[in-house]
C-alpha cells in the first residue's frame, strides 16, 4: 500500500516537475474503510479509486488529472472530523465525497460549511439533507424510499400489521424512524417494534415473540450478518410469515450467508443487482453496466450499491467540475443544477430544494427466488 | 399454553446461547486458574477457530474434518506464540500491566485476520445439516445438539485432566500457590505455557462448532470473548461446571430479556446482572468466598 | 519500598525517603520548597510552551488534532488519577466522558440551556453518580474490577444508543451550540485551542496539586499496598471512592467541552475502544506522571496522523504499541525522562538518592 502512496507521490512530483502538465483537480474522500462501518467504506473507497482512475485513463477533466485523497474515519466522528479538517486545510481539496455513514457526516456538516467546501455524502440518513444544508449534497437514498416501496407492496398484498426488527445501529433506527413515520400514511399498524444488536448471534427470541402476535408480515432493517441470522432463525423456527429486508443487504453476499432460509425474502434495492435483468429502455442500464463490468475486472468482486454511492458521487462531482470549474463555489452550484443524471443509486435531479435527488423509482422490489434475484413487479 | 409455549423457547434458545458462552468461557478460567491472568485475547482464539477452519475449507480445499484439525492446531500454535513472546519476558507483572498487554494482543489478531483474509463476514457449512428440530414446539438447529455434546465434553475432560492426571494437578497446585508448586519441583513455566495452550485449543474448538450457527468474520471474537468472560465471571472463574452454569444463566436472562423486557437493552440487562452478582458475590456464585491474602 | 515511588515526575517526595528522615526539619521544610518550585518552574514551561505552539501551527488543520489533544489530556490525567495514583484500573472511562458530552449537548441543542450552566450540571451529576456508583465497584480489585468498569462501560453505551427519543440514537445528535463567552463565541480551531487548554492546564493544575498533597501521599499508599496503608489509619475506600468520582467529574467536564467543540455526538466516540485507548494514553504517557498523560494524550490523537501512510495496516501497529511499550518500557515515556536529562546534562553526575528527578 505504501509503496502506491509513494509511486503517486511520485507521479505528483513528476507531473509538477514537467512545466506543461496542468495541476491536478485534488479531491478529498472520507470513508469508514475499517472499524464496524467497513461493509460501507472498502467498496466506496475502491469504487471511488477505480472511477478516478479510469477518468485519469481517459484523459482526466479538460486536461486536468484528478487527485483523490482518502482518509479512513472509522466510523467514528472525532476522526471524520480531524480528517475533514485536514483534507480542507492541508490538501487543499475543491470537493469532499463521503463520509460513509449518516453519524460521520452529521459530524463533519459543520466542518464543511463553514469552509464552503462541496460534500457529496454517501450515507443514507434522511437528516443530512433535510434541512438542506448549501454545501452538502449525497447519493445514497433516502431510507424514506425504501421504507415506501415495501408499504406500497404490503398494501398491494393488502397486509396491514406488521412487526418491525432493526439493528441497533446508525443504519437501523435511520431505518426504524422512517418506519413508524410513514406507518399512518398507507394504514399500517406496527405491531412488534424490536432490535437486534449489530453483533448479536441468535435472535430466535426477537421472533418467538413476533410468532406470538397478530403480525402478518416482518420487515426487517439491518446489513450483514445480522439479517441473514434473522433470515435463518425464521426458517429454524417455522415462521411463516413474509419476510421483508432492508437495501442495506442487497448484495450476493446476503444470498451466500442466508443460504436456503434466503428463498422468498423481499428487499428493495438499487437497480445494480439486478442490471442485467433490465430492459434496454432503462436510463440507468448503461451506467450499471458499465459499473459492474469495471469493478468486477478491478477487485474480482462483485460490485454492490454502496460501492454504487461512491461511483454517483464522483461522476456528479466530474459533472460539475467540467460545467463550473475547478472551484468549491462553481462545483456546489453545478451540483445543484444537476438534471437527470442516470447513475448508479437511481436518477438524480438536484435543486435548491431537494440535495438528496431521488424519488421512490431509485428503488425495485426484487424477491430471492433459487438462489437468485427476481424482479418483482 | 401459547405463551408456555413461547417460554419454552426463551428458555431452549436461552439454553444453547448460553452452551456456547459456556465454552469460551471455560478457556478464561482455565488460563486464569492456572496464572492468575485474565486473557482478554481469549475472544480472538474463538475468531481464529472459525475462520481458519474456513481458509482450510475454502481456500486450500481440505475435507471438513482435516480443515478442524488443522484450525485448532494453528490456533493453538498462535496461542503458545503469544505467551512465548508476549506473556513470558515480563518480569514481575502487575495484573495491569497483562489486561494491558491482553488486549493488545487481541487487537493484534484481529488486525492480521483483517489483513489476512477480508472484513466480510462468512458463512460455515453447519456439520449435520440445518433442519430444525422439534422439542415440545420449540426448536432446535442439530448443530446445537454439537455445542451441548462438546461442553460436556469439554467439562468431563477438565475434570479429569485437572483431578487425575500429573499435569492437571500440577497445574491446580500452580493456581493454588506457585511459589510452593515451583518448592514442590513443578515447572510452574511450562504450566503456564501448557494452559495457554489448553484454553487457545479450547477457544478454537469453541470457535468452529459456533460458526456454522453465528458465522464468522475477523471481529467475532470481541462480542462473544466478553460474553464468554462474563459466563466465567458468574461462575466464579471455575473451569468445571460453575463456569457452564454461569453461561447459561446469562444466556437465558439475555433470551427472556430479549423476548419479554426489551431486546435493545438485552446486553444492558447482562452486563447489569454481571454487575450486581460482582457487588454481591465477587467470588461467582458458586463459589465460597475466600480470605484475602495479604 | 521506595523504589515504585522513584519513577513519575510528580511521585519524588522526600517525605518518603527514609535518608530524608533523619533530616531536620528546617531541611525538609527547604526541600518542600525546592519541591514545590520545581512543580511551578514545569508548570510555567509547560504553559508558555501552550501559548505559543499555534504559531507554530498556523492556521493549518494539526491546530484542530491539538484542540482533541487537549480534551484527551485532560481525560488521561482524570484516568491517572484513578490508575496511576490510587492504583485502580477502569475500563469505563468512555461512558464518564460520554454522559458529560451527552448531557451538555441534550440540554443545549434540546433545551437550549446556558452551555455553562449545563456544563456545571453535567459535572455535578456525572460526580455524584460515580460518586454513589464507587463504593461497591472499588470494593472489587484487579480483573474484577476491570470487569466491573468495563460492564458499566458498555451500559452507558447502551444507552445512549437506545434512548433514541433523547440523543437521537445511534446517529448522533446535532445542533449543539458553541460556547460564549459575553460576545466571544467559540466557533474556530484557534479559539477553541485556546478555551480547551485552558481547561488543561487547570486540571495539570488541579492534578499536580491533589498529588503533591496529602492525599495524594495516601493515594500512592494505597497503590503499594491497601492493608498497610489501612493499617496507618488512611480510610482507603472512602479516599479511592473520592478520586473515582474526581476523576469522573474531570471526564464529564471534558466530555462537554468536546460537545461544544464538535457541535456534534454520536454514541461511537464513547464506546469500549476509546475506554482502552484511554488507558493507553497514560500507560504510554507514564502510570502516576501528569505531564507523561498529556504526552500519551498527545501522541495517541497524533497516531492515526502519522499513521495515514500505512492506512488499513495501523490496527497492526497499534496492537504492536501497546504490547512493546508494555513488555519494554512499563513505566512509561516519562521513564526516558531521565535518561534522556543525564544525556542533556552531558556527563555531569546526577546527585545522590535524595532527588531521584524524573
Amino acid at each position: 500500500m505504501s509503496r502506491t502512496v509513494f509511486s503517486v507521490f511520485l507521479g505528483i512530483l513528476l507531473t509538477a516537475a514537467g512545466a506543461f502538465a496542468a495541476e491536478p483537480i485534488k479531491i478529498g474522500a472520507l470513508f469508514a474503510v475499517t472499524g464496524p462501518a467497513a461493509f460501507l467504506g472498502e467498496p466506496e473507497r475502491n469504487t471511488a479509486q477505480m472511477v478516478v482512475d479510469e477518468i485519469n485513463k481517459g484523459g482526466g477533466i479538460k486536461g486536468r488529472k484528478l487527485e483523490l485523497v482518502v482518509y479512513d474515519t472509522q466510523g467514528d466522528s472525532t476522526k471524520a472530523v480531524q480528517a475533514a479538517t485536514r483534507l480542507i486545510k492541508e490538501d487543499n481539496v475543491v470537493a469532499i465525497i463521503g463520509p460513509s455513514t449518516t453519524g460521520d457526516s452529521m459530524a463533519v456538516i459543520p466542518v464543511v460549511e463553514k469552509a464552503k467546501i462541496p460534500m457529496v455524502s454517501c450515507a443514507a440518513g434522511m437528516k443530512i439533507t433535510d434541512p438542506v444544508k448549501k454545501w452538502v449534497f449525497k447519493t445514497a437514498q433516502n431510507d424514506t424510499l425504501a421504507v415506501e416501496k415495501i408499504y406500497e407492496h404490503l398494501k398491494k398484498r393488502k397486509v396491514s400489521r406488521v412487526a418491525i426488527l432493526t439493528v441497533s445501529d446508525s443504519f437501523g433506527s435511520s431505518g426504524r424512524e422512517q418506519l413508524k413515520a410513514q406507518a399512518a400514511k398507507f394504514g399500517i399498524q406496527i405491531l412488534v417494534d424490536d432490535t437486534y444488536g449489530p453483533k448479536d448471534t441468535d435472535m430466535t427470541s426477537q421472533l418467538t415473540k413476533v410468532r406470538g402476535t397478530q403480525a402478518e408480515a416482518l420487515i426487517c432493517w439491518g446489513t450483514n450478518p445480522g439479517p441473514a441470522v434473522i433470515a435463518r432463525n425464521a426458517k429454524q423456527l417455522g415462521l411463516k410469515m413474509p419476510l421483508y429486508m432492508s437495501h442495506g443487504v442487497s448484495s450476493k453476499k446476503f444470498i451466500e450467508l442466508a443460504g436456503d432460509a434466503a428463498e422468498g425474502i423481499m428487499i428493495p434495492s438499487g437497480r445494480v443487482i439486478v442490471a442485467d435483468l433490465l430492459p434496454k429502455s432503462d436510463k440507468q442500464k448503461k451506467s450499471l453496466m458499465a459499473f459492474v463490468k469495471d469493478y468486477q475486472n478491478h477487485y474480482r468482486k462483485e460490485g454492490d450499491h454502496f460501492g454504487g454511492h461512491a461511483w454517483d458521487a464522483v461522476m456528479l462531482l466530474k459533472g460539475a467540475i467540467e460545467k463550473g470549474g475547478a472551484t468549491p463555489d462553481g462545483i456546489r452550484n453545478q451540483l445543484e443544477k444537476t438534471r437527470n443524471f442516470a447513475g448508479i443509486g437511481g436518477i438524480f435531479n438536484y435543486s435548491p430544494a431537494d440535495h438528496a435527488g431521488l424519488t421512490k423509482d431509485a428503488f425495485v422490489l426484487v424477491e430471492i427466488k433459487k438462489g437468485d434475484w427476481v424482479l418483482v413487479k | 399454553m401459547e405463551f408456555a409455549q413461547q417460554l419454552l423457547q426463551y428458555l431452549v434458545s436461552g439454553f444453547s446461547t448460553g452452551a456456547i458462552y459456556a465454552l469460551i468461557g471455560l478457556g478464561f478460567a482455565i488460563i486464569y486458574n492456572a496464572t492468575g491472568i485474565i486473557n482478554f485475547a481469549q475472544g480472538e482464539f474463538v475468531m481464529l477457530g472459525g475462520m481458519l477452519t474456513l481458509f482450510f475449507l475454502n481456500v486450500a480445499r481440505f475435507g471438513m474434518i482435516p480443515s478442524i484439525i488443522l484450525a485448532i492446531l494453528v490456533a493453538t500454535l498462535c496461542g503458545v506464540v503469544f505467551n512465548r513472546l508476549a506473556i513470558k519476558p515480563l518480569k514481575k507483572p502487575s495484573p495491569l500491566n497483562l489486561v494491558i498487554i491482553t488486549i493488545g494482543g487481541s487487537i493484534l489478531m484481529r488486525g492480521l485476520a483483517m489483513l489476512i483474509w477480508d472484513k466480510d463476514t462468512h458463512a460455515v457449512p453447519a456439520f449435520s445439516g440445518s433442519e430444525p428440530l422439534d422439542l415440545a414446539g420449540a426448536t432446535i438447529l442439530p448443530q446445537h445438539l454439537w455445542i451441548f455434546g462438546i461442553t460436556i465434553l469439554a467439562i468431563a475432560g477438565n475434570k479429569f485432566f485437572f483431578y487425575y492426571t500429573i499435569s492437571g494437578r500440577a497445574m491446580r497446585a500452580c493456581s493454588y500457590n506457585s511459589r510452593a508448586a515451583s518448592l514442590v519441583g513443578i515447572a510452574v513455566e511450562r504450566m503456564v505455557l501448557f494452559s495457554f495452550l489448553l484454553s487457545s485449543a479450547l477457544g478454537a474448538v469453541a470457535g468452529i462448532i459456533v460458526a456454522p450457527l453465528t458465522m464468522t468474520s475477523y471481529d467475532v471474537g470481541v462480542m462473544l470473548g466478553l460474553k464468554g468472560f462474563c459466563a466465567a465471571i458468574i461462575g466464579g472463574m471455575s473451569s468445571g461446571i460453575g463456569t457452564v452454569l454461569g453461561g447459561i444463566i446469562l444466556g437465558i436472562l439475555e433470551a427472556l430479556g430479549a423476548g419479554l423486557i426489551s431486546s435493545g437493552y438485552k446486553d444492558a440487562i447482562a452486563f447489569i446482572i454481571l454487575l450486581l452478582i460482582l457487588f454481591v458475590r465477587p467470588q461467582g456464585l458458586f463459589r465460597k468466598a475466600e480470605t484475602e491474602r495479604v | 519500598m521506595a523504589e515504585g515511588r522513584m519513577r513519575g515526575s510528580a511521585a519524588p517526595n522526600n517525605l518518603y525517603f527514609p535518608l530524608t528522615l533523619t533530616l531536620s526539619l528546617r531541611e525538609r521544610e527547604f526541600s518542600r520548597q525546592y519541591h514545590l518550585k520545581r512543580e511551578l518552574l514545569k508548570f510555567a514551561i509547560f504553559t508558555i510552551l501552550v501559548l505559543l505552539l499555534p504559531l507554530a501551527a498556523k492556521e493549518g488543520y494539526i491546530l484542530n488534532v491539538l484542540v482533541f489533544v487537549g480534551i484527551h489530556s485532560i481525560l488521561a490525567i482524570a484516568l491517572n488519577l484513578l490508575l496511576g495514583y490510587a492504583g485502580q484500573i477502569s475500563l469505563g472511562h468512555a461512558g464518564f466522558f460520554g454522559l458529560g458530552a451527552y448531557i451538555s449537548g441534550v440540554l443545549t441543542a434540546t433545551h437550549g440551556q446556558n452551555p455553562w450552566l449545563a456544563m456545571c450540571y453535567a459535572a455535578g451529576a456525572v460526580g455524584i453518580l460515580a460518586f454513589v456508583i464507587g463504593f461497591p465497584i472499588l470494593k472489587l480489585k484487579g480483573h474484577y474490577l476491570a470487569m466491573a468498569t468495563l460492564g458499566l462501560g458498555i451500559i452507558i453505551y447502551i444507552l445512549f444508543n437506545e434512548t433514541v427519543d433523547l440523543t437521537g440514537g445511534p446517529s448522533g445528535l446535532s445542533g449543539i451550540p458553541n460556547l460564549t463567552l459575553g460576545t466571544l463565541t467559540f466557533d474556530n480551531d484557534l479559539k477553541n485551542y485556546y478555551l480547551v487548554w485552558t481547561f488543561t492546564l487547570v486540571a495539570i493544575l488541579l492534578a499536580v496539586n491533589l498529588a503533591n498533597s496529602r492525599i495524594g501521599r495516601a493515594l500512592r499508599a494505597i497503590h503499594d499496598s491497601e492493608t498497610a496503608a489501612r493499617l496507618m489509619g488512611i480510610n482507603a475506600r472512602f479516599l479511592k471512592v473520592q478520586v473515582f468520582a474526581l476523576s469522573a467529574l474531570l471526564c464529564s467536564v471534558a466530555g462537554s467541552l468536546y460537545a461544544h467543540v464538535m457541535t456534534f455526538v454520536a454514541p461511537a466516540s464513547f464506546g469500549f475502544n476509546f475506554s482502552v485507548e484511554l488507558v493507553t494514553m497514560v500507560i504510554i504517557g507514564g502510570l502516576g506522571s501528569i505531564y507523561g498523560s498529556v504526552l500519551g494524550a498527545a501522541i495517541l490523537t497524533l497516531l492515526p496522523e502519522l499513521l495515514r501512510a500505512f492506512q488499513d495496516y495501523d490496527i497492526i501497529i497499534y496492537g504492536l504499541i501497546l504490547i512493546l511499550m508494555t513488555m519494554f518500557l512499563p513505566g512509561g515515556l516519562v521513564s526516558m525522562a531521565p535518561v534522556f536529562m543525564s544525556l542533556l546534562r552531558g556527563r555531569r553526575k546526577q546527585p545522590g538518592g535524595a532527588h531521584a528527578e524524573a
